[in-house]
């Protein structure tokens, strides 16, 4: 049934979606993508404008661009929100949550929604704040696109993880609303690492702060503070974590996979210890064992000719 | 640090005849920047290699790496301010006047005729510091290498100076390959620096004159 309702809409709402390029006209957006939205107020019968919630203002182009941008508002939000003054007791409904369409379907087995529900039932987030903590949490449904699957631009990628976390992290009102009480000091806490602002736009944070699992593409597993990684030669040596992690996307590791020259042909970061080039590896010992292999022979010479 | 001549130094055995080649302030700068080019050699390495298990930490690592850079920088600018306000550096200076023939001599010296009983084609005096071939290496190593690694190691302490990217490789590593490329050069000189300097009276002989600063003529 549920499998029904969201193809049919999905069909249904290529039409309707369209409206977001004209949120004007649409009948949520006209007010939620502006600063200010505009009624008609019965009681006194006149106009009004209010200012609107800058948490409730979508960004439609994001929208646009997101995975969901085939739906329209009300497939997943109540169709009674259609009316203004919005009833006050919509607010006490329960939200869908990814799992109502995403669980138990084949056509999307290979997100593996489940595995991922497993692995962030163990996470620290799970553990804190239990069912309170959505998957929204982090991945905003309303703009939330793959870019780790389609992306061949790391930096790109580690920008779109990071943002995810530093919304809270980084924000004291948002991490409040979940933890009750103020945010740790980022800045601070990650003052060991020696180029801070390069490794936070190189790296994603999950990196250091997840379990690597074999089975999915990120672990949803996010650790204590206690056990995230601080010890540099995980990344930085030639078996490094980073392989297992940022760099195990099919669209990131073709182009890292350069046989000879290595990594030289197309690389957009470098990671010492971990970016080797073998040609320049090979010529380096060839170098060195020629020039002992002088040294030798000359001392010989001298030797037996002394 | 000096490449003598063996057949030169053989006839000279009784001679007491004695250059001050090395003021002080030049073996200051040569001993700081021996050693520090050492540890920079040994760090690097450790850190490029991929190893997982070094003896020293690789923060450590990173940390050793910086701080002797930065002392060889500040004590390059010893060598170069030196050169230049001293006598010293005109010993740097080449004539065009036999441009690669005096240096090939000197190369043959090296691997033909000091076996063969020839005498040194260039012998060392007040006027002449270095062989041509010592020389030419030696301009290359400290006036186109190290400057190399230094600019280099520079940018890659501060990575947000680097241009982001060249084509679509990262700034960065294109200076790390640089980087590493002048620093492996400098290894391999050092490596033939040790041992050319061993050719003397005794293979001990220049090594005590770059402490002492005299050298046996």
């Amino acid at each position: 049934m549920l499998i029904l309702m969201v193809v049919g809409s999905v069909s249904a709402l290529k039409v309707s979606a369209q409206s977001y390029e004209n949120p004007k006209n649409h009948q949520c957006l006209k007010c939620h993508a502006f600063q200010s939205y505009t009624f008609h107020n019965d009681l006194m019968d006149r106009e009004e404008t209010r200012l609107m919630n800058p948490y409730f203002i979508m960004d439609t182009i994001a929208m646009r661009n997101g995975v969901h941008h085939g739906f329209d508002c009300t497939d997943c939000h109540s169709y009674e929100y259609s009316t203004y003054p919005h009833k006050s007791t919509l607010k006490l409904e329960p939200k869908a949550t990814c799992l109502d369409c995403h669980g138990g379907d084949e056509s999307f087995a290979s997100y593996h929604f489940e595995e991922i529900d497993q692995e962030f039932k163990k996470s620290v987030h799970y553990k804190a704040y239990g069912d309170i903590f959505t998957c929204s949490k982090c991945h905003d449904q309303h703009t939330y696109k793959p870019i780790a699957r389609n992306s061949s631009n790391v930096l790109d990628i580690v920008q779109y993880s990071n943002k995810m976390c530093l919304s809270c992290h980084n924000d004291m009102k948002r991490y409040e609303m979940v933890a009750g009480h103020a945010n740790p000091k980022l800045v601070q806490v990650h003052s060991w690492l020696p180029n801070q602002e390069l490794h936070f736009s190189h790296v994603r944070c999950i990196e250091c702060h997840t379990q690597v699992s074999d089975s999915l593409n990120v672990s949803h597993d996010i650790l204590p503070k206690s056990q995230a990684v601080r010890n540099c030669v995980e990344c930085h040596s030639s078996n490094s974590r980073l392989k297992a992690t940022l760099y195990k996307y099919e669209n990131i590791r073709k182009r890292a996979s350069g046989k000879i020259l290595g990594t030289i042909i197309s690389n957009e970061s470098y990671v010492i210890g971990t970016n080797q080039v073998p040609l320049l590896k090979v010529l380096s010992i060839i170098i060195f064992l020629l020039a002992l292999a002088g040294i030798v022979t000359h001392a010989i010479f001298r030797i037996l000719k002394k | 640090m000096q490449f003598s001549e063996s057949l030169k130094s053989k006839s000279a055995m009784n001679s007491n005849h004695k250059i001050y080649f090395y003021p002080v302030w030049l073996r200051i700068w040569h001993g700081i920047n021996a050693l520090g080019i050492i540890l920079l050699i040994i760090t690097g390495i450790s850190m490029q290699s991929g190893v997982e298990a070094t003896i020293v930490p690789f923060n450590s690592l990173v940390k050793m790496h910086n701080i002797a850079g930065v002392v060889v920088t500040l004590n390059y600018f010893l060598f170069f301010i030196g050169n230049l306000v001293t006598n010293n550096g005109k010993f740097y200076i080449v004539k065009p006047k036999g441009f690669l023939k005096r240096p090939m001599k000197q190369a043959t010296y090296y691997v033909w005729g000091m076996f063969h009983g020839m005498k040194a084609p260039y012998p060392l005096s007040e006027k002449r510091k270095f062989n041509p071939l010592q020389k030419y290496f030696y301009i290359i190593v400290m006036y186109l290498a190290v400057p190399f690694v230094i600019l280099s190691g520079f940018a890659l302490l501060f990575p947000e100076i680097i241009i982001e990217r060249v084509y679509n490789l990262s700034g960065v590593f294109l200076t790390a390959v640089v980087h590493s490329a002048f620093g492996f050069f400098i290894s391999i000189f050092l490596l033939i620096h040790l041992y050319v300097a061993s050719i003397g009276k005794n293979p001990l002989e220049n090594f005590k004159s770059i402490v002492s600063g005299w050298h046996h003529v």
